[in-house]
């Protein structure tokens, strides 16, 4: 679908990276879950791989602005995120998928995602069109009015991917997006992934290496709160050594890059 | 182009696909139309008048339409309501409702057993508001929680609007049983808004929940159970302690607004 485009969309941007975060400290409880990371983010489609405890949600979690950094800078979209600044610009042009995603179950599809379009602040005659958009492009068209309780996991998912989309965000943050999907689900989201990375900046973090070496432009490695491995997913698999475990070139990158660091620790 | 909107003329050449338009002249005109209705609807007019084929062509795009648009069914309309309660109070909110409820049924039992029901319905006033501004932003309670703090929204305006919802019930409530009760407005309205306000007030530092849990455990303390244990009301509660109330009020009011982006900030809190 075609949409006439508004001054506010073809404005040059005055950033370069939409996001930013240099030395960034974030706790989760007491604990220093990010600690000390370096990012730069443009637009695409980055994944985030690592394993358990390795702080990928906190650092989602303080990119969509709801953890306050405990050190560090942050910037999104230009923006300090540091201080006690007012957020609201920045939170309208993001999009955040929980990793636990909580939703009202007795509100239909369409009620959750008009719902979430209000409370991020859009006008209310742009509402209706906007959510309509997001609930087609996750193929929830036909079940927008059933409630969410109705609906398989898999379909909830979804509808929490539609109300991430339902502003046109400029900066897109999902954890562990296809958790629930089956497989053709999984393939559908990547294409929209892939619409999405030409001019937004995507994060996804997942533990399924092979959704970042399908989807992703670029992966980002993360063990004990730092990232130890930024590159294509080419650079990754062709890190890997033939020894190292995994049954993939990626994932056999993955492990090697791991244990460099000293990471992985090989046990559950 | 005249003044605000087009002109009737350029609007019938660009209809009738002129090429004689100069190029600046024909981007200033499309942009305009991009964000304004009445040209637009001007040229919907113009088109009908002048260039049938147009009208034809549209029909014709329509007739494809239909079908694809009868397929994605129009919103059901009779639950508009509960999207707007829901700008209001969260769906979490509504079990408070009937904890109030109950708290309510209950300190009229009290005041019927005790025959002093105005001194109850003084002891309840300042913390009912309470249980529902918690139950506002308490994690637990709100599935979506995660989602709401990171939207714009999330802030003194929510917070308020809820707050707002919470009292809109509380105090038609607390009114009827004063009522029944004979306890007057003129005593109790003040320590329960200067109490919420209050609670507002402290819950940018900590945390609004936490706030209210905190406060409505020192009103026990200090003045629910002295009361009880002396058989009088609380000094806090005479009618001479309004004033301080009052004061009360005003300052709270005054930290809730100068600290207002405190309040962006209520997930990394709770």
């Amino acid at each position: 679908m075609i949409r006439a485009v508004g001054a506010a969309e073809v404005a040059p941007a005055a950033y370069a990276w939409e996001i930013r975060a240099e030395g960034l400290k974030v706790k989760a409880g007491r604990r220093l879950a990010v600690d000390g990371l370096d990012l730069s983010l443009g637009a695409g489609v980055h994944g985030l791989l690592g394993p358990n405890g390795a702080g990928k949600t906190t650092l989602i979690r303080s990119l969509a602005t709801v953890l306050r950094p405990a050190d560090g800078d942050l910037e999104l979209l230009g923006a300090s995120v540091g201080g006690r600044i007012d957020l609201r610009q920045v939170r309208r042009q993001l999009g955040y998928l929980p990793q636990e995603f909580g939703y009202y179950k007795r509100f239909t599809v369409r009620e959750f995602v008009e719902y979430m379009a209000w409370l991020k602040e859009m006008s209310k005659k742009d509402i209706p069109a906007a959510v309509q958009r997001a609930i087609e492009r996750v193929g929830l068209a036909d079940r927008a009015d059933d409630r969410l309780k109705t609906l398989s996991g898999g379909m909830v998912r979804r509808a929490g991917i539609a109300q991430a989309i339902v502003n046109d965000p400029r900066v897109l943050l999902l954890d562990e997006p296809t958790a629930g999907l089956d497989p053709a689900q999984r393939m559908q989201f990547r294409e929209l992934l892939h619409e999405f990375g030409t001019d937004t900046c995507v994060l996804v973090s997942t533990h399924l290496v092979e959704d970042v070496a399908a989807a992703c432009t670029d992966v980002l490695l993360m063990d004990r709160g730092k990232t130890i491995f930024q590159g294509t997913p080419d650079d990754l698999a062709a890190a890997g050594d033939t020894s190292a475990a995994g049954d993939s070139a990626i994932e056999r990158g993955y492990s090697t890059v791991l244990a460099r660091t000293g990471g992985g620790r090989g046990s559950w | 182009m005249s003044g605000e909107h087009a002109s009737r003329q350029l609007i019938g050449r660009y209809v009738l696909g002129d090429a004689d338009i100069p190029g600046d002249e024909l981007f200033a005109l499309e942009s305009h139309l991009e964000s304004c209705a009445v040209c637009r609807a001007r040229l919907a007019d113009t088109a009908a008048d002048r260039a049938p084929a147009v009208g034809l062509l549209l029909e014709n795009v329509w007739s494809e339409l239909e079908p694809a648009s009868r397929a994605s069914a129009p919103m059901p309309v009779e639950r508009r309501w509960a999207r707007w309660l829901a700008t209001w109070a969260s769906p979490g909110m509504v079990p408070w409702l009937g904890v109030s409820t109950l708290v309510a049924g209950l300190a009229w039992v009290l005041a019927e057993v005790y025959r002093n029901g105005s001194a109850v319905v003084l002891l309840l006033a300042p913390i009912l508001p309470l249980l529902g501004v918690a139950a506002s932003w308490a994690r637990g309670l709100d599935p979506a929680y995660e989602l709401v703090v990171a939207t714009p929204r999330a802030g003194l305006y929510l917070v308020l609007r809820r707050t707002l919802a919470v009292l809109v019930v509380v105090i038609p409530l607390l009114l009827v049983c004063g009522a029944f009760l004979h306890a007057s407005p003129g005593l109790w309205l003040l320590p329960c808004l200067a109490y919420t306000a209050g609670t507002l007030a402290v819950g940018g530092v900590i945390g609004v929940g936490r706030a209210a849990t905190a406060l409505a455990l020192l009103w026990a303390v200090f003045v629910i159970a002295p009361s009880i244990g002396q058989q009088r009301l609380s000094i806090v509660l005479d009618p001479r302690a309004l004033p301080v109330w009052g004061a009360v009020l005003v300052a709270a009011a005054v930290v809730v607004v100068t600290r207002s982006r405190a309040y962006t900030r209520l997930g990394s809190q709770l």
